[in-house]
């Protein structure tokens, strides 16, 4: 019960994009097409949830430990930088088709703020390990839903005859206040 | 003149938020009231400034394959001091601006200045540049968590403005009026300032 409250409440009610403003770049960039905004998700779920195993054991293993908890920041966005980078490398030698399939998005992610977001969320929430992985992969699946969504929608607006000051951010930005708003209708789900 | 163009190119023309698209996240999530666009505004104005100044200093001392872990290494120790800061003196502002103050070092406004800016320029001038750079970040915040507030809340700065109980657009300080706020205000300014410059 527990987990389906985690896992509901982070894909439906508190949307890391909709609702807690992380990825936005990478939401507005990424999005034009829906075959791309799949593998950009997909390659969102794989970083987010390896970083935050990741980040979780070193935060409570060695920063904790040595009572360092101030280097979190600077220690955790090294790590999600070098893990993507690894990530790149492995990818590459054992899996062609994977490696091409999610190769591009792979550098992107590391200035993806939601990665490092979730990363310092799961710690500032207290979850234990088994928690924090349920809740990352939600949230990852989250982004990936509204990232497909959105770019569904955006296929359809690239055809329409848009006022010319309102082309391009403006109208994407207003296009994703209204996703937000129809998200909202999902608040009452979970407390 | 040119010291002054570093300074003042931020406001407007190359304004980081509304022109350069840059750092779209922060925006969105504290720009519910003006307090809270002001706050995060400074807090990455300083980290800006620090780190453009060190990385100005330093970039001779760099290695070209490395600058891009050693800038952010930089920035993430100026947020950290930052976040530590703002935690010590403005508790309340920290709690509400609450994740997004150690997510100051993925901004892309402030990589961005380092690799484009501060690595191939002195320390006076990446000094200005990040002045500059983030009173543009803060008044472009601050302009629409004031907006937002107005309209959503119907006060400024925690200032009522129409008196007991307005009817306000509630909306407008949630989730979906950031993305729709800010999708006018840059129409606005693509519709009328850009054409000036």
């Amino acid at each position: 019960m527990e987990y389906f409250v985690i896992i509901i409440g982070s894909i439906f009610v508190n949307n890391i994009v909709l609702a807690q403003f992380l990825g936005i770049c990478p939401f507005l960039g990424v999005s034009n097409k829906v075959q791309t905004s799949i593998g950009m998700g997909a390659a969102v779920i794989f970083v987010m949830t390896l970083a935050t195993i990741v980040t979780f054991l070193i935060q409570k293993l060695v920063l904790d430990t040595l009572g360092i908890g101030f280097m979190q920041t600077v220690v955790f966005i090294l790590v999600i930088a070098a893990l993507v980078q690894m990530v790149e490398i492995i990818l590459k030698k054992i899996s062609q088709p994977l490696y091409q399939a999610l190769g591009i998005f792979l550098p992107l992610i590391t200035t993806n703020c939601a990665v490092l977001g979730i990363a310092i969320l799961v710690i500032k929430k207290n979850y234990n390990l088994v928690q924090g992985v349920v809740y990352t992969i939600s949230i990852a699946v989250g982004f990936t839903f509204a990232l497909v969504v959105f770019a569904g929608i955006r296929e359809k607006l690239a055809l329409v005859d848009i006022p010319k000051p309102m082309r391009g951010a403006p109208i994407a930005l207003i296009t994703a206040g209204l996703l937000s708003l129809a998200f909202m209708g999902f608040a009452g789900l979970v407390k | 003149m040119s010291m002054m163009h570093e300074f003042t190119k931020g406001f407007i023309k190359e304004n980081p938020i509304l022109v350069l698209l840059l750092g779209m996240c922060p925006t969105l999530a504290v720009s519910s009231s003006a307090v809270n666009g002001l706050g995060m505004g400074l807090a990455a104005t300083a980290v800006l400034v620090g780190s453009n100044a060190v990385i100005a200093a330093i970039k001779n001392l760099i290695p070209d394959m490395v600058r891009i872990p050693a800038f952010i290494v930089v920035i993430a120790s100026f947020v950290t001091i930052v976040d530590l800061s703002m935690q010590a003196y403005t508790p309340a502002l920290s709690e509400s601006l609450g994740v997004f103050i150690p997510l100051i070092v993925v901004n892309c406004i402030i990589l961005a200045r380092a690799e484009a800016f501060a690595s191939k320029n002195g320390v006076l001038g990446s000094l200005l540049d990040g002045i500059g750079m983030g009173l543009g970040f803060t008044i472009a915040l601050t302009t629409l968590g004031g907006l937002r507030e107005i309209i959503g809340n119907g006060t400024i700065f925690g200032i009522a403005l129409f008196g007991e109980n307005p009817t306000t657009v509630l909306m407008f300080i949630m989730p979906p009026g950031a993305f729709i706020a800010l999708g006018l205000l840059i129409a606005f300014v693509n519709k009328f300032v850009k054409k000036a410059a």
